[in-house]
């Protein structure tokens, strides 16, 4: 009963969540002692990763784009082929989509949002997973033998590995898809929150969008993705896919930098699990202080324009 | 047509979250529970189709009689009837499971659900539903607009968005966007009043199997001090960003 692992392309080359979950699936695959085995999508030459002993590498020009009917029924199709015990999926919005889909078709349990190895509660393997919204965790089994593992990004890290994986190419009959894409908008170029190591998020506290001058050049020098409250995008200064929170997008990155935000409950809960969080707010009593690594307790019109300086002269420094 | 739409009851979202003292589940004293926000903005577009182009909306939950209350308020909100499936809803699978029996008896053009529901985070009752039911499925909607059984919507994905088309029935994973914000209704008298007088009916499901069990909960282990730095002493931040933290 091996691991398999769905390992995401962009550009014909592994997304940067897939190091992760390639080390995740040779770790699960270890303490199971049986073999990881990497799955991958248009990505004609796949190169060795995180300990793999296998990649199944499937190519289709009608795979290019996304279609979650497709990917979904290709996936399970490998599961299923495979006898896999465990396949594991990361937490893009593509394979948050395709999760139940897969279950439902390959008859397996699905366990998302997972931030560590199995361990063993009671005699049941218990994966550690996030709930409401990182206010709490759950030790959660699977009661069916097949189990889809959604692993939280940046819950487990890259673990580098110099096993050379054997690639095997792999053709599947295809079925039209029934949701057909008629067009899409990315910002080519700029961080996502999904992928990015830092994030710079701002709220109410710079009175207007016409301040988002400070955020967007602060996020250029970092090489961060921007993102904001909740009000901030319900006022129009700043699009919905910005905002971060219980209610808005979730944040795992390894730095959180919130600038004129107050730490309301339902914020916090949504970026909680960033590594290390800094916050600037000239109220001493923002209960974002409580939450944060670092803090500066200042005016951000002040504050961030010598940040941005300085960190220029540090970049340049540090190049 | 006619839409079905999903719904969980969950902890409001000021909620401080504690778990019982055995770790084995939620602790609902103090806890007001409320529509899970994604299924809210749902319901908010489907009410729009009822006014808008004559549709029927119906809603379901998977609860004991606890969620009764949601279930009135969102009939106050709008929709025509309600059915509340009479079991506790211990997993993702046992729900859709349970949904998924009462969509096929009924059949809908369209099945609304949230994208997740906020407090078990499953990610899976509306892509479980659309297998099981052989509809159509489109996650994290930020908009839907219906012409006869042909559908156009629109999807967040990872850094940007994308637009789609399909045919009905459908399923859709609803969130924020989808309506705006200031389109959600609060329920208004005329609305509560008549909500006391529109059908819940309670089914019993054949036999919804679990397919995950939580052994244990734990909740996260409390933050140490924040570290201050003068607001005229940015290098020491940066400093430290770069040398405690290394994420510089
Ligand atoms: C159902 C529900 C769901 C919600 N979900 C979310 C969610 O997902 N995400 C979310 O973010 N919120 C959410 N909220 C809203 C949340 O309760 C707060 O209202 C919101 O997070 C506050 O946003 P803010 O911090 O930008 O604004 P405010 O609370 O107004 O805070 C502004 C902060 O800026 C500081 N400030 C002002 N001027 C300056 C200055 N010159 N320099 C530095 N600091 C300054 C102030 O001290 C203050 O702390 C939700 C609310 C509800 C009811």
């Amino acid at each position: 009963m091996s691991v398999l692992v769905y390992l995401e392309s962009e550009n014909k080359a592994y997304k940067k969540s897939a190091y992760e979950l390639a080390s995740y699936a040779s770790a699960i695959a270890s303490q199971l002692s049986t073999e990881a085995i990497g799955l991958v999508i248009n990505n004609d030459t796949p190169e060795s990763i995180g300990g793999l002993n296998q990649i199944i590498s499937i190519s289709n020009e009608s795979l290019h784009t996304f279609t979650a009917e497709r990917y979904a029924s290709l996936l399970s199709a490998a599961f299923d082929k495979s006898g896999a015990q465990y396949l594991v999926i990361s937490s893009s919005a593509d394979s948050k989509y395709i999760g139940g889909m897969i279950a439902a078709q390959s008859g397996s349990s699905f366990i998302p949002n997972v931030i560590a190895l199995p361990e063993n509660i009671e005699g049941k393997t218990a994966f550690k997973r996030t709930v409401f919204t990182n206010k709490g965790f759950a030790y959660t089994s699977s009661k069916s033998d097949r189990c889809i593992i959604g692993l939280s990004k940046n819950s487990f890290g890259v673990h580098e590995n110099d096993v050379t994986s054997k690639v095997e190419i792999m053709t599947f009959e295809l079925n039209e898809d029934r949701v057909t894409v008629t067009n899409q908008t990315t910002a080519d170029g700029k961080a996502t929150i999904a992928d990015a190591d830092i994030v710079v998020s701002a709220g109410r506290g710079l009175k207007g969008p016409e301040n988002w001058h400070l955020v967007e050049d602060l996020a250029e020098v970092l090489g961060a993705a921007t993102a904001c409250s909740k009000p901030v995008s319900d006022l129009g200064w700043r699009p919905h896919s910005e905002h971060v929170g219980q209610t808005g997008k979730p944040v795992a990155t390894n730095l959180y930098i919130a600038i004129g935000i107050s730490g309301a409950i339902q914020h916090l809960a949504g970026i909680n699990a960033s590594k290390v969080k800094v916050v600037i707010n000239n109220d001493p009593e923002a209960p974002f202080f409580k939450a944060a690594d670092y803090g500066i307790v200042g005016d951000a019109f002040t504050v961030v324009p010598q940040l941005i300086e300085k960190l220029k002269v540090f970049k340049a420094q540090n190049a | 047509m006619k839409i079905l739409v999903c719904i969980s009851a969950v902890p409001d979202t000021t909620s401080k979250i504690n778990f019982t003292a055995d770790q084995k589940s939620l602790d609902t004293s103090g806890i007001q529970f409320v529509i899970n926000p994604n299924d809210e903005f749902g319901l908010t577009r489907a009410v729009w189709f009822k006014e808008q182009q004559g549709a029927e909306v119906h809603i379901a939950t998977v609860g004991e009689a606890s969620v009764e209350p949601i279930m009135r308020k969102a009939l106050a909100i709008g929709a025509d009837k309600a059915f509340r499936i009479d079991t506790h809803p211990s997993d993702g699978f046992l729900v859709a499971q349970a949904l998924s029996e009462q969509i096929k008896k009924e059949t809908y053009d369209l099945v609304i659900c949230g994208r997740e529901s906020i407090d078990y985070n499953g990610n899976m009752v509306p892509g479980l539903i659309a297998s099981h039911c052989g509809y159509s499925f489109i996650n994290t909607c930020t908009g839907l607009t219906i012409d006869g059984d042909k559908a156009a919507a629109t999807r967040e994905i990872d850094g940007g968005s994308e637009t789609l088309e399909t045919s009905l029935p459908l399923v859709i994973g609803a969130q924020k966007g989808l309506v705006e914000e200031s389109d959600l209704k609060i329920p208004n008298m005329r609305g509560i009043m008549s909500a006391r007088t529109k059908p819940l009916e309670v089914v019993t499901p054949s036999n919804p199997k679990a397919l995950t069990e939580d052994l244990s909960f734990e909740k996260p282990a409390s933050k140490g001090e924040v570290t201050l730095i003068e607001e005229g002493n940015i290098d020491q931040l940066i400093e430290l960003l770069h040398k405690e933290a290394k994420v510089l």
